[in-house]
Formats: C-alpha cells, sequence, structure tokens
C-alpha cells in the first residue's frame, strides 16, 4: 500500500478521529451509548452507509452537476440509510428497537455529508472507501469506548455481562442523559492528554 | 394528549436537545453567543413548523394511500432541503431584515438532525395535524431554551481561567451536562 | 489534487440528474422493501408470540396469534389486542392482553399481560417502554413483577403500597410501577367489560 492510501485510511482512526477530535455527528453518540452494544452497533451502521455513500458518491461525481450536488448526496445517503434501516428492521429487531429514530438520522449526520463534501467529491472510489473505513472505524471506536464507559459506570456490567452483582449500587447517572456529556468530556480530555505526549 | 402537556414535555421534561440529544451539533457549535444563538433558534423554529406541516402533508396525502411509507426518510430529507432553500429565496425578496438576522443559519438547517427528527417523530406519534404544529413549536421552544441557556452560561465561561486540560470541547460538554442534569429536576411532571 | 472536470449546470441537466438519482434510489428502496417486508413482518410476530408464551398459563394448543382479536377498552376510546390460549378441546384456558399506559415515566408503556379466564392476573412482560435505564426499567425484573401473580384486580386492593394497596412499588421509580399497575388494570378492565358482554 502506497504512503497516500495509508494516509487515507488511517487518518480517521485515531489523527482526525470524527468524535473526540473533529465533534462530528455528536446526537447518535451521545443519544444511544447507554451500552456498549448500542455504541457498536450504531457504529457499524454508520460505517457501512458512509463506505457506500462514499464509493457511490465518488464513482458519480463527475456525472453530478454543481449546483445540485449536495441534494443528490444527500437522496444517495438517504438511500442507503433506509436500506441499513429496512435490514436491521428485518433481522436485528432487538437492536433496532433501541437505536430507533437514531438509525433514520444517520442521514443528517454531518460525518456522512461531511466525508462526501471533503473527499469523496474529489478523490477516486478506492481512496474514498480507504477514508470511509478509517473514519468509519474511528467512529464506531469512539462510540464504542463512549458506550463501555457509560455501561461500567453506570449499569456494572460490559457488553451485557453484568459484573458487578444483581442489585448492586452503581453510578446511575452516567446512563442517564448529563452522565452522556460528562463521560464524552472526560473521554475528550483523555484523548487530549494521549495526543499531547505524542506530539 | 392537552396542547398544554405537548408545550411542557417537549421543552422541560423531555428537552430535544439535553434528553433527547437531537441537534446536538448546533447547540456545540453555534452557542458562543448569546446573540447567535437566539437567531439560530428563530430560524429552527420557522423551519421546524414549515416542514412539518409539509412532511406531514406529503406523508398523508402521498406516502400513505400509495403504501410508501419506507421512502419516508428520503422524501422528507429532500423535502427539508428544498423548503430551507425556497424559504432563503422568498426571505430575501419578501423580508430582507428578518433574512439579515435569520440567513446565515438557514443553510445550517438542513443538517440539524432536529427538523428531520421532529418530521419523523410526528408521524412516529401519529398525531394529527394541529397536533403536530404544536409539537413542532414546542419542540424549536425547547431547542431555543437551550441553546440559549447555553450560550449564556458559555459568555461567562469565557472569561473564566480555566486548567489546560478542560479547554475547549470537554468544558463545553461539562456544561451541558450539568444543563441537562437541571432539566432532569422536571421529570416526571404530568404524571 | 488533479483538477476534474465536472458536468455543466444547466437547468435541464440538473432537473434530469436530479431526478435520475431519485428514480434510482425509489427503484433499489423498493426492491429492498420487497426483499425485507416479510422478515420484518415475521421478526415482529415472533416477538410478541414469544411474550404471549410467556405470560399465559399453562401450555396451549391453539396458536393465539392466529386468533387474536381486537377489544375496545372499558372506557370505549382506545383498543387492545387479546390472544386467547386453548386447551386441545379448543376452551379457552387463558388469556393474553397487549395493553399499555401512557403515565409511565419516559410516556407510553407497552405490555403483554396475561389473565386467567376469571381475570386473575398471571405474569405480564414489558414489550415497549422509555423508561430510565437502572430505575424504571426494574419493572421489569422478577422481584417486581413477581407480585402480581395470582392477585385478581377485581378482589384486591390493586394498587402500589404509595396509594394504599399491596403492591411493593421499585424503590425510586414509583411512577413506572404505578403505569405497570395503570396498564395491567385497563387490560383487566376491558377483558371484564367483554366477558359480562358475554
Amino acid at each position: 500500500m502506497d504512503k497516500t492510501s495509508y494516509e487515507n485510511l488511517t487518518r480517521g482512526i485515531f489523527r482526525e478521529n470524527p468524535i473526540f477530535v473533529m465533534l462530528l455527528g455528536m446526537c447518535p453518540t451521545l443519544g444511544v451509548t447507554t451500552s456498549a452494544n448500542n455504541g457498536l452497533g450504531m457504529g457499524l451502521a454508520t460505517l457501512f452507509v458512509l463506505i457506500l455513500s462514499n464509493c457511490a458518491i465518488s464513482a458519480v461525481k463527475n456525472f453530478i452537476p454543481d449546483k445540485v450536488r449536495i441534494p443528490c448526496y444527500i437522496v444517495i445517503a438517504a438511500t442507503f440509510v433506509t436500506v441499513v434501516d429496512l435490514s436491521m428492521a428485518a433481522y436485528l429487531p432487538t437492536l433496532h428497537a433501541k437505536l430507533g429514530i437514531f438509525i433514520p438520522l444517520i442521514v443528517v449526520n454531518c460525518l456522512i455529508l461531511g466525508r462526501a463534501e471533503a473527499f469523496a467529491s474529489k478523490n477516486s472510489v478506492y481512496q474514498s472507501f480507504l477514508d470511509a473505513i478509517g473514519m468509519g472505524l474511528g467512529f464506531t471506536m469512539a462510540l464504542t469506548l463512549l458506550g463501555i464507559t457509560r455501561e461500567v459506570l453506570g449499569a456494572g456490567s460490559l457488553f451485557g455481562w453484568n459484573f458487578a452483582g444483581e442489585g448492586a449500587e452503581t453510578m446511575l447517572l452516567f446512563i442517564m442523559p448529563p452522565g452522556a456529556f460528562l463521560a464524552l468530556a472526560g473521554l475528550i480530555m483523555a484523548v487530549n492528554r494521549v495526543r499531547g505526549a505524542a506530539k | 394528549m392537552s396542547y398544554i402537556m405537548i408545550f411542557i414535555t417537549a421543552i422541560f421534561v423531555n428537552n430535544i436537545v439535553l434528553s433527547q440529544f437531537l441537534g446536538i451539533c448546533p447547540f456545540l457549535g453555534v452557542s458562543k453567543k448569546i446573540s447567535t444563538s437566539a437567531g439560530m433558534g428563530g430560524a429552527v423554529m420557522f423551519v421546524m413548523v414549515m416542514s412539518t406541516i409539509a412532511t406531514y402533508l406529503i406523508y398523508h396525502t402521498l406516502l400513505l394511500p400509495n403504501n410508501l411509507t419506507f421512502m419516508v426518510t428520503v422524501v422528507f430529507i429532500l423535502v427539508i432541503a428544498a423548503l430551507v432553500q425556497m424559504v432563503e429565496i422568498i426571505l430575501k425578496k419578501v423580508s430582507p431584515a428578518l433574512y439579515q438576522a435569520l440567513g446565515i443559519f438557514l443553510p445550517l438547517i438542513t443538517t440539524n438532525c432536529t427538523v428531520l427528527g421532529v418530521a419523523i417523530l410526528t408521524i412516529q406519534k401519529d398525531l394529527d395535524l394541529s397536533h403536530a404544529v404544536c409539537f413542532a413549536l414546542a419542540n424549536a421552544l425547547g431547542f431555543t431554551l437551550a441553546i440559549v441557556l447555553f450560550a449564556g452560561l458559555r459568555e461567562r465561561l469565557a472569561l473564566t481561567n480555566l486548567p489546560e486540560a478542560v479547554k475547549g470541547a470537554p468544558i463545553a460538554l461539562i456544561t451541558a451536562g450539568l444543563l441537562s442534569m437541571a432539566f432532569m429536576g422536571f421529570a416526571g411532571i404530568g404524571n | 489534487m488533479t483538477k476534474i472536470k465536472k458536468a455543466k449546470s444547466s437547468l435541464s441537466g440538473m432537473i434530469f440528474i436530479l431526478s435520475l438519482v431519485a428514480g434510482l434510489s425509489a427503484l433499489v428502496l423498493g426492491s429492498v422493501y420487497k426483499l425485507t417486508e416479510e422478515p420484518i413482518k415475521k421478526a415482529k410476530d415472533t416477538k410478541e408470540l414469544e411474550a404471549i408464551k410467556e405470560v399465559v398459563y399453562g401450555d396451549f394448543a391453539n396458536n393465539p396469534f392466529e386468533e387474536r382479536f381486537t377489544i375496545s377498552t372499558a372506557d370505549g376510546k382506545g383498543k387492545l389486542e387479546l390472544f386467547p390460549a386453548r386447551d386441545e378441546n379448543g376452551n379457552i384456558i387463558s388469556v393474553a392482553i397487549k395493553t399499555f399506559s401512557n403515565n409511565g415515566f419516559g410516556g407510553k408503556i407497552e405490555l403483554m399481560a396475561g389473565y386467567f379466564v376469571d381475570g386473575t392476573i398471571n405474569k405480564y412482560k414489558v414489550i415497549e417502554h422509555k423508561e430510565t435505564p437502572g430505575l424504571g426499567t426494574k419493572v421489569a425484573e422478577p422481584k417486581f413483577s413477581e407480585q402480581f401473580h395470582g392477585i385478581h384486580p377485581g378482589k384486591h386492593v390493586f394498587k402500589v403500597k404509595q396509594d394504599g394497596g399491596n403492591i411493593d412499588a421499585v424503590t425510586a421509580a414509583t411512577i413506572s410501577s404505578r403505569a405497570v399497575v395503570d396498564a395491567i388494570q385497563r387490560g383487566y378492565d376491558a377483558f371484564n367489560k367483554l366477558s359480562a358482554g358475554n
């Protein structure tokens, strides 16, 4: 793999992580991460949509007139979102019910349109594919990490496995809405610290 | 559900930003000053009510009778995008003063997930048109309240001496967390 | 970055491309919808059938899901679904009613409640809720739900202790507990009205 491809693939995972560094796509990040499973599920759904939309947009970029490019990108993204929505309702009904309204809202996740506009509309299909994988994995990782933090502190379990025991007193705050903000603030501080040390 | 209950629930109990987590991007992004955040709130209110009416009519006249409900996401987002453009053009012609105040926020609204979110929630909750409009207005007010309060806090924060570690995003999130905690005090009202 | 030659932004071109994209999108979605329609319905049915199996008393020989019918609530304003469970001879041994309460902490709670033929409660299962995780969600746990077994809403004082009844509400989740009682009462009232009518 040449240097540019490697760059494009790894950029999103840490250096320009969509959540910890760029603060993109905050709504699902905070809304669904009450457990590690939810975070992982949402992350993978977004990853899937991002790969498809990035590739499709990159493939058709030369045919689309400049003035209507945003509506076209939105329609393409919305199509893939609905595909994911329907498939999840059919084959993963429990997760689908938990993620609820945040699945159709993937379409307005700034990450999808942001990558379409900033990357896929200017680069080849292959490079856009790598970029989508990097950004999507970075997003999934961040969501899972936040899910793990909130589930461990708030529910005393991890990926549904209860280690704290029945009826244990846990920090419920972390699975309630305010905990989402606080847990993310903590994680960003930690990431900043690591980034600062790496410089 | 009575109209008053819709307002109380949407503004305080289930605040769209602080407990439903919709519209976090503008909430964090356009909240450095009270005046701009109020402008954003006004623009959201305008677009949200219009788009809820438009999507409601389209859903009940076109999608539902033709069994095309799976197209909801695609159709709604297109309608909202078109509507935002139209509002921008009309506003420019009809009321330049209002355009001056709201204009710069309009393009941002297409990707504000509160607008699409409320349009979809209206359908999911199976509201009739007058309740839907009321629901949209209430949620827009909830959004405005949250973002203006948050901007007020951030204006003060800008003047304080913060530790290096929390500067930027972390302190904004911690503040939002505290605000959200305060709003939890409203939980259970109406039962 | 290499400069790419973009398509021209002429009006007819724009309309053509936008309609093309929208048309393709509709085509893709239509076929995916056709493909997933059956599995989605099945997934939903399975979930309800499992809930029915869990809450009705004893083994049933029929398919209660296929025999379901709607009944109206006691005040006549709402509709509930009733699933009759029959033994081999076709006698109804127990019923499951999909009932709800709008008074949950986070709004609507939906549950599947199982009753004996005389209206005594057997079990219930929460199907959908928006209660606070870790507090209100405990109404789905056995410690709370087992208290309902054998209670007859018409003969006993069917309320939480705070309201003068016998049900121990979940700590710090009285509203959610009350909502469960409310939902089961609603199911019972509807069932009672139906039995009285026969």
